[in-house]
Formats: structure tokens, C-alpha cells, sequence
């Protein structure tokens, strides 16, 4: 382990009963640093947060949140870690100003919760009953109990969830300052545009495991290059396969495939690069069958290709 | 480097949100003052109490008392704690720099801010709309012990629940136990009176020793062993299985 990592999970297990949800996963986070953690519904994210959050106890592996076994660390390590949760853990019944309150007053120095509710964009519901505000206004409140301690480390679940476009564009630019400032920030998200505007590094954990780790370029990087094409009408299955024919003969073996959910005449070419000899024979191709091509795009490999092809994650929210 | 406050200044903070957010749940005031208070009244001015000597006000205030803990206890902490526990809050409070006595203590010390509250109104509204009085005999110790233990043993069998069961669970039994006790609970209707298998179970639940506990500490009664050793008995059953039972979420 990194001797100054904020955060550190090294090889890591969790089982429930016969269910190994974390099989050996490692992960740091430093100072100065903004780790994303992305995974499909059940892929131990939120195991691996609750086990830095000192919640649940892994059952092998070494665990370390500023140094210290968040199980045994006690209110002086819980005072160092701001911690949002999705949903925030609130009482309908309170307010966000009692809320934050409520948590200032068990930090030494807590901060003024005026002034923070005003930092999150909530200076004009601070009497609002929680259970009238909005799922974006919970999220910018659970963000301002996170931070009432003026704490050195962060563990943010769905930091932007619900947000509308503003709120999102503020939080991530306080997420920002907060790097910018030292602290060590984890988050986890289904939000790509997150990831991609923020993360100085992501994980991608699948099946209990990371299965690949490093900056979002890196990540993407390692996905298919591909390319896309939007034709203004569908092709009947022998002109799709005429196409593949004629696409083969200048490049590599290559395969239109029409792309589900996007458009009924929609297509994709994956595993080439957009060469110029593979676009001049779809055009000419298309010139011959008398098929208009509306959008050809040369796609770069973008982060969410990857974490699809890794995981198969539907439910990923793209890059806005 | 951020530093934890005292834990007795982040636990009274807590006392005191509890303590809040109960005050603005209009049906914990109902069921925790309203409901005891009323049923004083309604069932003093009717004198529908079968089967005691002297005035029917005599015999339901301290059954109003041990009602009123019982509302708090059970009724009100076991259904507030499940949706805590349902809404994610005592996760959240988990990761606050808190210790974890803190919690239960916060819990606690807000029960009996409330209880104090619930006493003061029942003792009120008997001496001015019943004309109750206190006996000579009333003893402050025996009264704090029967305000004590019902408060452990009602408490830990709303954490209990709360701990185990889902909220809308919680909601329905608390319930359902807060009538059982009403009626055979020595609240309003003597537990001497109920059929005699009945009485047999009845003097052996909490709610009978709490009601008799309470009728000894103001003057009524003389028989305060078994109802001490029944409060003791379901105290530690209550707290010791709800420590070892409650789960956070």
C-alpha cells in the first residue's frame, strides 16, 4: 500500500453468506485526487464504500481511510471523512437547516450552516421541509452535510443524481475546488459526464472485481475504435449485407450493425478505424444504391463504449 | 485536522433534534399526550370503572401515567426509530463523529424530556378538571423508579422492534400492543376484574406492573415487589435483546 493513500482497500473480500460480492479488490486514493468508482447495480460499489465508511467488515484484505481501520478509528477519523449519501439519510420531517445543524454541532468548528446551505444552492429552502424538496435539493443537502466538518477526505455516492443541469454544472465545479484544495475525493456514479469532467482516475468494478483502472483517457482508450453512420433510411438485410461485402473489399473484415435504441437506420461499423478507404467505399456505396448518408461520424473511443463492452451496464447515464 | 466536538455536546444536540422533529409530528402528540390525557378525562367523568373503591380519578391517573410511558416508549420511539431506520437516518448518523452510546442515550434522554412533559400534563389536567389531588402517601422515589423502569422496558421493546422489523411492521404492532395494554394493562379497567386466565397473564405483563407501580407510588397501593420484579424482568429481556438484535438499516 501507498504510505500516503487517503483512501486504500487492498485486495479486498466481502461474501454474503455463500455470495462473494468483493473479490479481491484494490483501490487508492491520494490527496489531491478525484477516484471515480463505476459499476452496474450490484457490482459492490456500495459494499466497497461502506467498508471505508467503517459499516461492514471485510472478510479479508486490508483496509486503511487516512492510516486508520475506519472500524476502529471512532468519532476522531468520523470527523475527517465527509460522508453523502445517496438519498442523504434524512428525516422528512426535519429541515435542512436543522439538518446541518444537527451535524455542525458534532464537529469542533463546525460550519456556519447558513453559509454552507448557501454554498450548495440552498439558500432559499433552509425552513423547507425535506420531505418537499426536490431529489436534486436532497443531493446538494446531503453534499452540505458532507462538508459541514470541514473534512480532509470524501466519500460521495451519486453526487449529481436527480441535479438539473446548473445544479449539476455548481456541484462539480465545488467537487473541483474541493481537489483543488488537497482533500481526496472517492465517488461513485453512473453519471459518465462526472466521471469524464472530474475524475483524475476511474475504476470499473464488475462482479466484485475491478476490471480495469486508470485515467478516463486510459480507459477509454482500451475500447474498439469504430465507425458510425446515420443512413436516411434502413437497409433491407441484402443491402446490409452488399454493404459488408463492399466494406470488407477495402478494409478489413468489417460489418455494419444496426445500433439497438439509437434510430432504425443507424449503424455502426466496429473493430477498424475510420480509414479513408474504409469512408470512400460506404460513400461510393451508398452513391451506387442511391442511399443518403445523413451523418458520418469517425467515433473516438469514448469511456462509455468501454465501460459498456466491460460491463454490459444499460443503466450508465451518457456523457450529457 | 477536523476534530470531533464533545459527545456530551454532539449527543444533547441530538436530544434536542429529536425532541424537535417530535413536536412536529402531529400524531406523536396525539398518541403521547393527547390520547392518555383524554382517556383520563372521558373515562373520570363517565365513572365507568368497574370494581374499585373510592374515585374512579384515583385509580386512572396512574393508569393514565403508565399509558402515557407506554405511548412514548413503545409507541412513539419504536415507530420513529423504524423509519429512521427505513430512511437511511441512522445510517447517515453512523458515519457522524458520534459515539455510539451517544444515539441510544440521545434516544433516551429525549423520551424522558417527553415523559416529563406527558407527567406534567396528566398531573395538570387531573387537579384542574378532576380535581384530582395528590395523596399524602405519594412517594417521589417509588414514582421515579415506575417512570424509570417503564421507560427502559417500553423503550427497549420499541428498539426491539424497530431494530428487526420493517416500519410499516413496527407501525401495525406497536400499535396493536399500545391497545392490548390499554385494555388489559390495569389502565382503565382493574386486572382483578379481567376473566381469570387473563388476569393471571395480565399481572405478569409491564403494562399492569407499570399501572400498579405508579397507583403505589401515588398512595394507592402497598404491593410493589412483583410489580418491581416483573418491570426488572422484561427491562433486561426488552434492552439486552434489543442490543443484541437492533440493525442499522
Amino acid at each position: 500500500m501507498t504510505g500516503g493513500a487517503a483512501f486504500a482497500l487492498v485486495d479486498v473480500v466481502k461474501r454474503y453468506g455463500p455470495r462473494t460480492v468483493l473479490a479481491g479488490v484494490s483501490l487508492e486514493v491520494h490527496p489531491g485526487e478525484i477516484v471515480a468508482l463505476l459499476g452496474p447495480n450490484g457490482a459492490g460499489k456500495t459494499t466497497a464504500v461502506e467498508i471505508l465508511e467503517g459499516y461492514r467488515v471485510a472478510d479479508g484484505g486490508e483496509v486503511r481511510v487516512l492510516g486508520q481501520d475506519p472500524r476502529r478509528g471512532g468519532p476522531a477519523l468520523k470527523a475527517r471523512v465527509g460522508l453523502m449519501l445517496q438519498g442523504g439519510g434524512l428525516d422528512p420531517r426535519s429541515t435542512p437547516v436543522d439538518a446541518v445543524r444537527l451535524y455542525a454541532a458534532m464537529h469542533h468548528g463546525g460550519r456556519d450552516p447558513a453559509e454552507l446551505l448557501a454554498t450548495v444552492g440552498l439558500a432559499g429552502a433552509v425552513q423547507t421541509r425535506i420531505r418537499r424538496l426536490s431529489g436534486g435539493e436532497r443531493q446538494r443537502l446531503a453534499l452540505a452535510l458532507a462538508l459541514v466538518g470541514d473534512p480532509e477526505v470524501l466519500l460521495l455516492d451519486e453526487p449529481t443524481a436527480g441535479m438539473d443541469p446548473e445544479a449539476r454544472r455548481s456541484t462539480r465545479a465545488l467537487i473541483a475546488d474541493l481537489r483543488a484544495s488537497g482533500r481526496a475525493i472517492l465517488l461513485t456514479t453512473h453519471d459518465l459526464a462526472d466521471v469524464e469532467r472530474l475524475a483524475d482516475r476511474v475504476a470499473i468494478l464488475d462482479g466484485g472485481r475491478i476490471v480495469e483502472q486508470g485515467t478516463p483517457g486510459e480507459v477509454a482508450a482500451g475500447a474498439e475504435p469504430r465507425l458510425r453512420f446515420r443512413l436516411a433510411r434502413q437497409l433491407e438485410t441484402r443491402e446490409s449485407e452488399a454493404l459488408g461485402i463492399a466494406l470488407a473489399a477495402a478494409a478489413a473484415p468489417a460489418i455494419p450493425v444496426r445500433e439497438a435504441g439509437d434510430g432504425a437506420a443507424a449503424y455502426r461499423v466496429d473493430g477498424t478505424t475510420p480509414e479513408p478507404g474504409l469512408v470512400a467505399a460506404l460513400a461510393a456505396w451508398c452513391a451506387a444504391a442511391g442511399v443518403q448518408i445523413v451523418e458520418l461520424r469517425a467515433a473516438a473511443a469514448t469511456l462509455e463504449e468501454r465501460y459498456l463492452e466491460l460491463t454490459g451496464d444499460q443503466d450508465v447515464e451518457a456523457v450529457a | 485536522m477536523s476534530r470531533p466536538a464533545s459527545p456530551v455536546r454532539a449527543t444533547a444536540s441530538l436530544a434536542a433534534h429529536e425532541l424537535r422533529l417530535t413536536a412536529r409530528r402531529g400524531e406523536n402528540i396525539l398518541v403521547t399526550i393527547v390520547i392518555p390525557a383524554g382517556i383520563l378525562v372521558f373515562f373520570a367523568t363517565v365513572g365507568a370503572v368497574p370494581g374499585i373503591e373510592g374515585r374512579p380519578v384515583d385509580f386512572l391517573v396512574p393508569g393514565s401515567l403508565a399509558l402515557a410511558v407506554i405511548a412514548s416508549g413503545l409507541v412513539s420511539l419504536g415507530i420513529v426509530t423504524a423509519f429512521e431506520r427505513s430512511y437511511g437516518v441512522l445510517k447517515r448518523l453512523g458515519g457522524a463523529p458520534l459515539p455510539g452510546w451517544g444515539l441510544v442515550v440521545a434516544k433516551i434522554a429525549a423520551v424522558l424530556a417527553l415523559e416529563l412533559l406527558q407527567v406534567a400534563v396528566i398531573l395538570l389536567v387531573a387537579a384542574s378538571v378532576l380535581d384530582w389531588r395528590p395523596a399524602a402517601a405519594t412517594s417521589i422515589p417509588l414514582f421515579g423508579l415506575a417512570l424509570a423502569g417503564g421507560t427502559i422496558v417500553f423503550a427497549g421493546l420499541g428498539l426491539l422492534l424497530a431494530g428487526t422489523l420493517r416500519a410499516e411492521a413496527t407501525l401495525a404492532i406497536t400499535n396493536g400492543l399500545f391497545f392490548a395494554c390499554l385494555v388489559v394493562g390495569g389502565i382503565v379497567l382493574p386486572v382483578d376484574r379481567l376473566p381469570a386466565p387473563i388476569e393471571a397473564v395480565a399481572r405478569l405483563l409491564p403494562a399492569s406492573a407499570l399501572s400498579e407501580l405508579f397507583r403505589a407510588a401515588l398512595g394507592g397501593s402497598a404491593d410493589v415487589v412483583l410489580p418491581i420484579v416483573v418491570l426488572a424482568t422484561w427491562g433486561l429481556g426488552a434492552a439486552g435483546l434489543a442490543a443484541r438484535t437492533f440493525r442499522w438499516e
